[in-house]
């Protein structure tokens, strides 16, 4: 089952390697990480994905909070929730490929970032899967380097996600 | 920052003074070239504040285990940087695997000379990150009081642990404005839901073979009257942990004693033939359960943890109960129908007929005079409530968990999760400094050879540990491995040492007596039970006592092994080790 989870944690120095260290620690073997500040400097948001069974999910989740630096965690529902994935990807530009390249552009509608005689750099955006679909359409026409942001996730609507929460143990 | 009534001092003497705000009355450490500071304040607040040098920083760091295990305080060790941090490791991790509240201090480089691989310079905080509930590296001395503090907070919170605080030494002679404050709490603690309890009691009302299993986070707490009172309610019995032993009296006649690996038999085959387990701060561990997989099948748990990450972690449960395991157990304790089950009690009665059938026997064919069983008996008639028991790691440690009586909580010292050889001198001293009282530390020739440099500071302080040296020549824990499931290949395992124990415990300036006979081991553990000051008995043991019974690791109840025949061989080693 793939899962995605978000967790709040403290702005702080050395909390990325906390987490990453868990994961080392417990055996846990992460899809994407991203990691970035949140509106408020005092907080990071961190987006998670994982395949893996229900239990390990649970474990998973269970381990995070105990952390001291770790604020909050939620694990995201496909149904209720909006992801997206960003791309950039370089591929050869000949005159037998180029039209191919800008017509699959448009239906995905990603944006030719760069463009040089011998390759574009294209910036898509989109569902893990739509980004899949775009890399298996590049792929014969020469994929030269490519990298991908792994997937942010928010919940739909006006519900948030608390930052804090009184702490127990 | 003028407007506080507080007073200006550099960072060293606020951690002292900060140390003595959270009611630390002992300190175990070693000083060195970035805690000079720390330690200049030390000698000006003596008054206040002890410390105790050992002779090295693991020593330290167990004592200040060992003292917490036996007071519930939290422990407090201080070191320098480098080296002088990383010798705290194995007693951090020690620390760590069973649940010991500690707070660990070192120095470091000052914050210009950190990242330039400077003399003794280590990222002791990377390297403790596993091993630590949490670390802190402080980079500012405004900051210095309150990462103490919640250094405490954490180390004492729900299931407790040790927390590290490395302070750079610019830190130390930095100075700020130092406010006191009081003694901080721990964080609140969740209350269950009552559904949950009410869950849990509909289990225990139906079932017909209750079995309270309780472990490490049971022990340390305050709830042994409510678990008898539990076990009387339901006419249920109660097995342990390694962890969970000392929590009751050993005497206590629905008390079976610890099951798993070395368990005793009476209490694994209960714990296999129960359809419920009330787990109460337990884990779990391969060396409770076997083979998880294959673990008390038949029966419901419900299992009561601090920790919401022990539940489902090792084996499903039918109903996880986070939060206070106290109030928990409380609640369960007043909803409980008084029931009475006969069939289970009498089931009990013929298991601990076999095991007395299986101890009896053994003792009966045994060849050698000095077994185990029969030291122990006197050290059991000797000893009084109050000693303190103190053990290394390997066989004689699980002889310790499966004959000493244990009267009363908090006289137990033993390094059950991380299985640390050459933790026992160092937290005998520990406890001994804790408590004033009599410690008795048992070990083998294996473990003491691996610390035994803290008999000096077991002699400077004077402290009243009488040391139970079960000596064997050999590594025995592993060889009965290598015997039953190696082919007897006994690969480095037989020591072969010529020290003689008798005149290196002289050398230290300690007492030191040889007893290879019974009669001489009850003269010599008499004398040192009465000893003022460290007694060291070289107890001479055969090195083919077994640790029985046993579950082979990765086996079932099935596989338990009740006896060894090392002539008419059933140890011909194709007994191989299960993955």
């Amino acid at each position: 089952m793939r899962s995605v989870i978000s967790v709040y944690v403290d702005n702080k120095y050395g909390v990325l390697m906390r987490i990453t260290n868990l994961f080392m620690r417990r055996g846990f073997n992460i899809d994407s990480l991203t990691v970035g500040e949140t509106d408020d400097p005092l907080f990071s948001r961190i987006t998670l994905t994982i395949k893996d069974d229900e239990n390990v999910i649970e474990q998973l989740i269970n381990q995070l909070k105990k952390l001291h630096n770790v604020r909050q965690v939620k694990l995201l529902q496909d149904a209720s929730s909006v992801e997206r994935e960003l791309m950039l990807l370089k591929v050869k530009n000949t005159p037998e490929n180029r039209n191919e390249i800008m017509v699959a552009a448009e239906i995905y509608r990603a944006k030719i970032v760069d463009y040089k005689p011998d390759a574009m750099c294209v910036e898509v955006t989109g569902e893990p899967n739509k980004i899949d679909a775009f890399i298996d359409v590049m792929k014969p026409l020469g994929i030269v380097e490519m990298c991908r942001t792994g997937v942010v996730a928010l919940d739909r609507g006006s519900s948030i996600m608390e930052k804090t929460k009184d702490r127990y143990e | 920052m003028q407007s506080k009534k507080g007073e200006i001092m550099n960072g060293a003497r606020i951690v002292i003074e900060t140390l003595i705000e959270q009611g630390v009355t002992d300190v175990f450490g070693y000083p060195g070239g970035q805690v000079l500071n720390i330690y200049d304040e030390l000698y000006k607040a003596s008054d206040r504040i002890n410390h105790v040098l050992t002779a090295h920083e693991q020593g330290a760091s167990h004592a200040a285990d060992g003292y917490s295990r036996v007071t519930g305080k939290v422990g407090v060790v201080i070191a320098t940087s480098g080296p002088g941090a990383t010798n705290l490791v194995t007693g951090i991790a020690t620390a760590m695997l069973d649940s010991i509240p500690m707070v660990a201090i070192t120095g470091n480089v000052p914050t210009s000379l950190i990242g330039r691989d400077s003399f003794q310079e280590i990222n002791i905080t990377g390297i403790t990150l596993p091993i630590t509930k949490h670390n802190y590296f402080v980079t500012d001395v405004n900051e210095l009081a309150d990462t103490i503090r919640e250094a405490f907070k954490i180390a004492k919170s729900g299931r407790p642990g040790p927390v590290l605080i490395d302070i750079p030494k610019d830190v130390q002679t930095s100075e700020c404005e130092f406010v006191k404050g009081g003694v901080v709490a721990p964080y609140p603690q969740l209350v269950a839901e009552d559904s949950l309890i009410d869950r849990a009691v509909e289990l225990i009302n139906e079932s017909e073979r209750p079995y309270i299993y309780i472990g490490g986070g049971a022990a340390g707490r305050a709830m042994t009257e409510d678990i008898m009172a539990l076990a009387e309610k339901i006419d249920g019995y109660i097995g342990c942990t390694f962890m969970g032993l000392s929590a009751l009296k050993n005497s206590y006649e629905r008390f079976l004693g610890m099951q798993g690996m070395h368990g005793r038999y009476a209490s694994s085959m209960a714990n296999k033939e129960a359809d419920l387990i009330l787990a109460v701060g337990v884990r779990f561990s391969d060396r409770a359960t076997g083979n998880a997989a294959k673990y008390s099948k038949s029966a419901k748990i419900i299992q009561l943890d601090t920790d919401l990450s022990e539940i489902n972690k090792n084996v499903h449960v039918e109903v996880g109960i986070t939060g206070s395991i106290v109030s928990s157990f409380k609640r369960i304790l007043e909803r409980c129908e008084k029931k009475e089950r006969p069939q289970w009690r009498a089931l009990v009665g013929e298991l601990r007929q076999e095991e007395k059938r299986i101890s009896d026997k053994a003792e009966e064919k045994s060849k050698t005079q000095m077994t185990p069983k029969r030291i122990f008996d006197i050290i059991n008639e000797i000893k009084d409530e109050n000693t303190i028991i103190a053990t290394d790691v390997g066989q004689h440690q699980m002889w310790t968990a499966q004959y000493v009586d244990f009267e009363r909580a908090r006289r137990f010292a033993s390094s059950g999760g991380l299985g640390t050889m050459g933790y026992g001198l160092g937290a005998a001293i520990g406890a001994a400094i804790a408590s004033g009282d009599r410690t008795v530390l048992i070990t083998g020739d294996g473990s003491f050879g691996m610390n035994l440099n803290e008999l000096a500071t077991a002699v400077s302080y004077n402290t009243p540990i009488v040391i139970v040296l079960m000596n064997n020549g050999v590594l025995g824990m592993v060889r009965q491995w290598q015997t039953l499931f190696y082919g007897k290949r006994y690969s480095n395992t037989v020591l072969a040492r010529k020290t003689d124990y008798v005149k290196l415990a002289e050398a230290f300036g300690a007492v030191g007596r040889r007893a290879s006979t019974l009669e001489e081991f009850r003269a010599a553990f008499s004398e040192g039970m009465k000893h003022d000051g460290p007694f060291l008995i070289d107890t001479i043991i055969g090195m083919d006592e077994f640790v029985l019974p046993m579950l082979p690791p990765g086996g079932s109840i099935e596989d338990i092994i009740t006896s060894v025949d090392l002539e008419n061989d059933n140890t011909d080693g194709t007994k191989e080790e299960k993955k």
